[in-house]
């Protein structure tokens, strides 16, 4: 194409607005699945802040638990938690797009890669839970 | 059933304005009718002056896409009756320079096209005589999803990211380099390679997914990123394997 | 005005288009080739095609098979010489197209599968699922894309094409998007412009097709070869016209009547079977089953519908499985446009006008009896489908006559000198009649008024069957409309994407082009293939054993004169089908 038309002046050019994230639902959440990577760094932390004080000796351990049980913290946690929930079933369910698997020549499906991570995801639960419960 | 709906078109006719404005057209509401006829109807009896691509309308040339209250369609394919009871907006697809009224410009699509290379890459040819490469099907289906794009751009119109980057080459010419790489018979990853992971390529792309929602033809170009990712990184990790795939 | 030059100029951009200008530019990468298209390439109606391409390539079958059933399906007004040639570089074509990376289906061991279809003794037709003239055109437009020499002019519409000194030298096409009048000239232009479908009201065309590039050769003074014959295809969706492809009926499908009778056996096609038998029933050619439609019409046995009469198409037997692996398409469009799935309902379908056997007249190079003129595909009649057009031989003939008119082009193209400045002048004479168009007020006809009054008179008096009376009541009409024509009124009056101003050009070239159509058919007192006289019910070999060339007269009736049909081996003889 000749040069006076690849970069035509009157073509008209709509300028994006920086809140385009909130126009639609499937971009909202898309906002919140991106952001939920920020309370799995918290949550990381908290987990390091634990170890630093079981290595300080059982009354900075104490000192530790009564500050995670204050409400304000208890509250950050919660939703911290809300949101690794989140992380964990759209990464779960994202997962397989990225994943081409072949199995004897034919593609195994999508659903079937999810579900060995969600599967995954509750066989590790239930050994963590039976070490932390038993007793 | 209603006997008439309400369209509201974006005009913009750049001799006489600025900026896009509205009009208001009413047309006949018919069950079988998609939007593609009610356009039609406007400019063969109300406005002559209506702009618009359309060519097979069966979903298969891609000239019709626009956003239809909102959503990137193809007018071809989209019924009155799941608008109702209307007004429907009717706007030239998003992200692109609007040329007049709903035609938009889609030559950064096809300069990004021709750099992904989509053709077949032989290191060396096959002598017709010897017939054709073997391909099974199941070989044929690894790509053939990929291989369905109708460069209808839609994609283009439901992704954030083109909207923002202008470097980014977007999901249809992707996917579509993806075919190629994931036909047995090309040879040419390695010359994809670097327009792919380079600046506009793949890592611009935070898998929003709308893309893929937005596809009429299920091509699922999020996916064919997502997977580029996977091979982009084992490369960038063990350069040495791999070869030409 | 803006001024271009090239050396060979290809005119459309669909399946015969790229391919001639690949061709050129591998025949010889020194020469300057331009693609000149009102729509982008991968727009083309081709894009549309779907049940598949034919070419011999499976042991048992032969070149003379193939080519047998092409000059009987087209009721011996084929050019023999010019099938075989055909049949010859089919296969090449084709395995060429798989080379570049055309995804045809395929059997378990890897080759490349064929289907049976409609007229065909053995199966030949390649396909890609059923979106076989996508795959072709997509295949063809990326490939041409790593050609450098090849420049395109993308949404350019042609108005005219430029004559001088006996030969074409170029033509003047619009800019969409600014407007400007572009005269471009080359040393040899190919016409791959399609056909023009439009002119009828249903029809499984696409909007483009509205013979663009028939029109400009006519104009030019080319002549028209075998215009009367429209091929009507049996299975197209009532109200939309879209195709419904025939490798429904090659996978097994059957068509039945209101009372849900297989109605084809009472028309001397065979006796039905459960499986589809090649060469029989609904594997007929397209032209007798279409004819067939009508009869049951006229007998009161087809279903009634707000859209025209229809019959059913049954293809529930054939089991979700194959449906979704042979025709997964055909279930997409029934489920989308008419609410139905054929896995467990019968398709409402009914002919409607599809393609044109007819087109500027070429030889088996492509060549055009105007020196520097040369076409290929539907928009170009050499002719191989003579009065009837079997299925899967389109695609085959894009490739193989694309290829064939660009080597030729080429070749003459590099012994021409370079056009000369007449040929500019020419070019401003045009412009400025565009101009004057663009400015003309006052005006009181609607443009899609004279449309669908063309698009109806042509229903009526030249569809599947015609007579004198039908014929010359036809030619009235349109010699009215085109009167009426220079009064049209445009509303549009910008320079920027005027699409009512191509509006108002194509319905002009439609307008010609039914002309010539209308007058062939007066012409040929014979039935023939797709071409059914009711006045003249019988084949007459004596008379009529020739083309049809249809001349443009200024200010009278086309001019039609006869050209006699190439018979090399194969000598006229009966055209059966079932037996």
């Amino acid at each position: 194409m000749s040069p006076h038309t690849t970069f035509h002046p009157k073509w008209y050019r709509p300028r994006v607005s920086v809140w385009w994230w909130l126009e639609k639902r499937p971009y909202r959440l898309f906002v919140l699945r991106e952001i939920s990577s920020v309370f799995v760094a918290l949550v990381a932390f908290v987990t390091l802040l634990q170890v630093r004080a079981v290595k300080q000796g059982p009354d900075a351990y104490a000192r530790f638990l009564e500050w995670l049980g204050t409400p304000a913290v208890l509250a950050v946690n919660a939703l911290a938690f809300a949101f690794v929930l989140l992380h964990a079933v759209t990464w779960f369910n994202l997962a397989p797009k990225a994943m081409s698997l072949r199995l004897r020549g034919k593609k195994v499906p999508d659903a079937v890669v999810a579900a060995s991570n969600y599967a995954g995801w509750i066989v590790a639960s239930a050994i963590v839970a039976y070490f932390l419960l038993r007793d | 059933m209603p006997e008439a709906v309400t369209l509201v078109v974006t005009r913009y006719r750049p001799e006489q304005e600025h900026e896009p404005t509205t009009q208001r057209f009413e047309v006949p509401f018919r069950k079988e009718w998609v939007v593609l006829d009610a356009l039609n109807y406007v400019k063969d009896q109300l406005d002559g002056s209506l702009s618009f691509r359309w060519s097979c309308r069966m979903g298969v040339c891609g000239s019709c896409g626009m956003m239809v209250n909102g959503e990137p369609k193809l007018t071809c394919g989209a019924f009155l009756g799941d608008f109702l009871p209307g007004p429907i907006r009717v706007e030239p697809l998003r992200f692109f320079p609007v040329i007049r009224d709903l035609i938009v410009d889609i030559g950064d699509f096809l300069r990004k096209l021709k750099r992904v290379k989509p053709w077949l890459v032989r290191s060396q040819e096959k002598p017709l005589a010897e017939g054709e490469y073997r391909q099974t099907p199941d070989q044929l289906d690894a790509y053939k999803p990929f291989s369905m794009c109708i460069n209808c751009l839609l994609c283009y119109s439901a992704c954030p990211i083109y909207g923002l980057e202008p470097s980014f080459v977007g999901p249809a010419a992707i996917a579509l380099a993806q075919r190629y790489n994931l036909d047995n018979r090309d040879q040419g990853s390695r010359d994809r390679h670097e327009i792919l992971s380079g600046k506009g390529g793949i890592w611009e792309c935070t898998f929003v997914g709308q893309c893929s929602e937005v596809c009429p033809k299920h091509v699922d170009p999020a996916r064919a990123i997502q997977q580029y990712k996977l091979t982009a990184a084992m490369h960038w990790l063990m350069p040495w394997a791999g070869g030409s795939r | 005005m803006e001024l271009a030059s090239c050396d060979v100029l290809v005119v459309g951009g669909g399946g015969a288009g790229l391919r001639a200008a690949i061709a050129v530019a591998e025949a010889d990468p020194s020469l300057r080739v331009a693609v000149v298209s009102k729509v982008y390439p991968m727009r083309s109606h081709t894009v549309s095609a779907e049940g598949g391409a034919a070419a011999v390539v499976k042991p048992g079958d032969s070149l003379d098979a193939h080519a047998y059933d092409t000059i009987s399906g087209g009721d011996w007004l084929p050019d023999q010489d010019a099938v075989e040639a055909f049949v010859r570089e089919a296969p090449r074509e084709m395995l060429n197209l798989e080379h570049w990376g055309c995804p045809w289906s395929r059997d378990p061991d890897g080759s490349v599968a064929v289907r049976a279809f409609g007229g065909m003794k053995v199966e030949r037709t390649w396909f890609a699922a059923d979106k076989t003239g996508f795959h072709m055109l997509h295949t063809l437009f990326q490939t041409s894309l790593r050609y450098e020499g090849i420049r395109r002019f993308d949404e350019c519409f042609a108005t005219r094409l430029l004559v001088d000194d006996g030969r074409c030298q170029g033509l003047v096409a619009i800019e969409l998007c600014t407007g400007r009048v572009l005269g471009i000239t080359a040393r040899a232009v190919i016409l791959c412009t399609g056909g023009c479908g439009k002119v009828f009201a249903f029809t499984t065309n696409a909007a483009i097709k509205n013979g663009d590039g028939m029109a400009l050769a006519y104009r030019a003074g080319a002549p028209l070869k075998d215009m009367e014959f429209v091929q009507y295809h049996p299975t197209g969706l009532p109200f939309t016209g879209i195709l419904i492809t025939e490798a429904a009926r090659s996978e097994g499908g059957y068509l039945l009547n209101k009372d849900g009778y297989r109605y084809l056996q009472d028309y001397d096609l065979g006796k039905p079977q459960p499986k589809p038998v090649l060469r029989s029933m609904e594997l007929g050619p397209r032209d007798r089953l279409s004819q067939a439609f009508v009869k049951e019409q006229e007998k009161g046995r087809t279903l009634k519908g707000p859209y025209g009469d229809y019959v059913h198409l049954d293809v529930r037997h054939l089991g979700e499985q194959l449906i979704d692996r042979k025709l997964p398409f055909v279930r997409e469009l029934c489920l989308k446009y008419e609410n139905v799935d054929p896995v467990k309902e019968l398709i409402a379908v009914r002919p409607v006008a599809h393609y044109m056997m007819g087109g500027v007249s070429t030889d088996s190079n492509g060549a055009t009896p105007l020196p520097g003129l040369y076409a290929a595909g539907e928009c170009a009649c050499v002719s191989i489908n003579g009065a009837n057009r079997l299925g899967s031989n389109s695609l085959p003939e894009l490739l193989v006559f694309g290829a064939r008119a660009g080597r030729s082009a080429a070749e003459f193209a590099a012994r021409q000198r370079t056009p000369g400045s007449a040929v500019s002048s020419q070019a401003v004479d045009e412009e400025h009649r565009l101009q004057d168009l663009l400015g003309k007020r006052g005006g009181k006809e609607r443009i899609a008024t004279l449309r669908t009054e063309m698009q109806q008179a042509m229903e009526k008096s030249a569809g599947i069957y015609r007579t004198q009376a039908s014929l010359e009541q036809g030619a009235a009409v349109l010699g009215r409309l085109s009167e009426r024509y220079p009064d049209l009124a445009l509303d549009d009056r910008s320079q920027t994407f005027n699409t009512e101003l191509t509006s108002a050009l194509e319905l002009g070239y439609m307008l010609e082009l039914a002309r010539a159509i209308v007058a062939s058919a007066l012409w040929r007192k014979e039935s023939r293939g797709s071409h059914q006289r009711t006045d003249f019910p019988k084949r007459d070999d004596q008379g009529y054993l020739s083309h049809s060339l249809t001349y443009r007269a200024e200010d009278a009736a086309p001019r039609v004169e006869a050209l006699p049909v190439s018979i090399t081996r194969w000598p006229p003889g009966e055209r059966v089908y079932g037996r």
